[in-house]
């Protein structure tokens, strides 16, 4: 019988079976940030228990709400600052160097196929899109991660998603998500990993496979997981060139990790995706997805562009090509957070900040901020937020606020219009 | 271990997310203690009153997907700080389920014609429950209603309850 990508990183990592269905895995690493990272640091000293496994593996930084915002949040960057410095853990990323944890990590190459990681953060399944097993976890299996460089899982099943046809122009990895998630669920995937298969998926970007998996959360999953290939290699390279000799040598390393073709799956979902529409959600679950078209008119006070999900560099491009030369609704009130500063950069040199700026938005340092309601852009009660981010919760944002998920053109296009509309891009597809 | 059992609070919604259980604003409070007052703060449900319907209950029974979107631990303190050591559903969000057990406390599936069952019978009545870990029973008792239902309780769980959490085994053994 042949085995999943997740089965094959299961069998890789596997240190102890305490009980049936309980595999104990070895961590290849552990990110940390300000919010769940403080606690569990604090519990440890508490049980005289402040070591690290390997400093070398955990990688913290600081992006919930940065700078700070008042003296409860300063001495949660307090802690984690500190405790960085105790344990002589380079990897930390502190204010000039820091931005949104999914988007930063990957950056720094610190996710490779075949790994597994662990952070107290549910949209660790992100990176996933590098063919990695990364879960989000709370306080307490942190705590042990740190600690002891190990996480106890559940033999994973696997849903395997197979994702083909030929998406319309202006129709993004964001608008698939939303629709795979509208069709199960956001229960749909509890305790399963999502296998992103197809040919869809192997013509995304590194960026958009990373958008997919970031939501496989939204539907309970584990995990989301893409198969590695040239485009992991080339994203990787600059990191990994040490390692390997050639690209192709570096490919058939990666490749092993790919599924078997008979491996054996909880479920095969199959779409084709040639007639999709951009996507947005209304009410306060994930899975409760509309056409942007059966939304139109829908009256916004904010546009929010930036997050773990879509405030990446291909992002911000897709938002500038259409805001560029335009204002935004002096209804509205545009935010757009770079996920990085490298993202940051990137968008200055290539003029997409000026764009931004032309256009009426306001351009934040890197940070989660609004996304969480925590900062930078909360609503105020009733008011209406189109964001390019991953949850509309009730009270996410802000108490009493509406949040509907959307792609980065959806969401400039809505900005110009100061109501929810279909981007430019999108011509109705093929027909 | 934990003390388990006593009054029960009916949820009758399935998702009921972590944002809802406690909401992120209050994730910068560096002690369990301070998150007691916001319990369910933003939780959707007609008629629901966090303050009014918390007060006294010590199990909570619900349906679907209890406790999912983010990893956030304080969801299952925030039930701790306010005595509410054990919920019932038909399943769990996973990280949700491995917190509550992580911080040695019950997060326990029933089937779901049996949740049903119990909310017909139960929900708008003032209702105790007795829970026996050894045995992994739930008994229910209201005004000329009573029923008592096994629940599964597996190795590693169990272990967790009984050890008060997974930092101390994992530390010792590995
Ligand atoms: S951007 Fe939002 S969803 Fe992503 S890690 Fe930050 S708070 Fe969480």
């Amino acid at each position: 019988m042949g085995k999943t990508i997740a089965e094959k990183i299961f069998e890789h990592h596997v240190i102890d079976k305490p009980f049936e269905d309980v595999w104990v895995l070895k961590l290849d690493a552990v990110f940390c940030h300000e919010i769940t990272t403080p606690i569990a640091i604090t519990d440890l000293m508490a049980r005289g228990k402040d070591r690290v496994f390997d400093s070398s593996k955990i990688k913290a930084v600081i992006d919930h709400v940065t700078p700070a915002k008042d003296s409860k949040t300063a001495e949660q960057g307090k802690i984690l600052r500190e405790w960085a410095r105790r344990h002589n853990i380079k990897d930390f990323f502190d204010i000039g160097r820091n931005g949104v944890c999914h988007a930063l990590f990957p950056e720094k190459g610190f996710v490779r196929p075949g790994y597994t990681v662990i952070m107290g953060d549910s949209h660790t399944c992100t990176h996933g899109a590098f063919g990695a097993f990364a879960a989000g976890v709370g306080t307490t299996d942190l705590e042990v991660g740190i600690l002891k460089g190990v996480c106890a899982f559940r033999y994973p099943k696997t849903i395997k998603f197979e994702l083909t046809g030929k998406l319309p122009e202006g129709v993004f990895a964001k608008d698939v998500i939303l629709f795979v998630i509208s069709q199960i669920g956001v229960n749909g995937a509890t305790d399963c990993v999502m296998e992103f298969t197809g040919n869809i998926v192997d013509e995304m970007s590194m960026e958009s496979r990373m958008t997919l998996c970031n939501m496989a959360i939204e539907a309970g999953a584990t995990v989301g997981i893409c198969y590695p290939d040239e485009k992991t290699v080339d994203y990787l390279w600059q990191f990994i060139k040490n390692e390997y000799s050639s690209k192709e040598d570096a490919l058939k390393d990666f490749r092993k990790w790919i599924s078997d073709k008979d491996a054996k799956y909880e479920k095969v979902i199959k779409y084709d995706l040639s007639d999709l529409e951009p996507k947005v959600t209304y009410g306060y679950k994930p899975d409760l997805v509309k056409n942007v078209s059966e939304m139109e008119g829908t009256k916004i006070d904010q546009v929010y562009i930036g997050s773990c999900t879509n405030g990446r560099i291909e992002d911000l491009r897709i938002a500038a090509s259409i805001l560029k030369g335009k204002k935004i609704a002096n209804t509205v009130r545009g935010i757009v957070s770079p996920a990085t500063p490298e993202i940051f950069r990137m968008a200055d040199k290539e003029g997409i900040i000026d764009i931004f700026m032309e256009a009426g938005f306001c351009v934040t340092n890197p940070t989660c901020g609004a996304c969480l309601g925590m900062s930078n852009g909360v609503l105020a009660e009733g008011e209406v937020c189109i964001s390019t981010t991953n949850r509309n919760f009730n009270g996410r944002m802000g108490k009493g606020g509406m949040v509907h998920l959307a792609s980065p053109a959806t969401a400039a296009a809505s900005a110009i219009a100061g109501f929810i509309t279909n981007s430019p891009l999108y011509k109705g597809g093929r027909k | 271990m934990k003390n388990f059992g006593g009054k029960v609070l009916f949820l009758d919604r399935s998702d009921i997310n972590t944002d809802e259980i406690i909401p992120a604003k209050y994730l910068t409070e560096i002690t369990k203690e301070a998150l007691k007052p916001y319990l369910l703060e933003d939780l959707k449900l007609d008629g629901f009153n966090p303050k009014r319907d918390i007060l006294g209950k010590r199990v909570i029974i619900t349906r679907e997907n209890f406790g999912c979107g983010s990893s956030r631990e304080h969801a299952p303190w925030a039930l701790e700080v306010n005595n509410i050591t054990a919920v019932f559903a038909p399943n769990f969000a996973r990280i949700f389920r491995q917190n509550m057990f992580n911080c040695g406390m019950l997060a326990a599936e029933l089937p779901k014609e049996i949740i049903d069952e119990i909310f017909k019978k139960f929900s708008n009545k003032e209702t105790d429950a007795i829970i026996d870990i050894k045995n992994a029973t739930l008994e229910l008792k209201a005004e000329g209603e009573y029923a008592k239902y096994n629940f599964n309780l597996t190795g590693f769980d169990r272990v967790l309850i009984e050890a008060g959490g997974w930092v101390e085994y994992a530390d010792k053994k590995y």
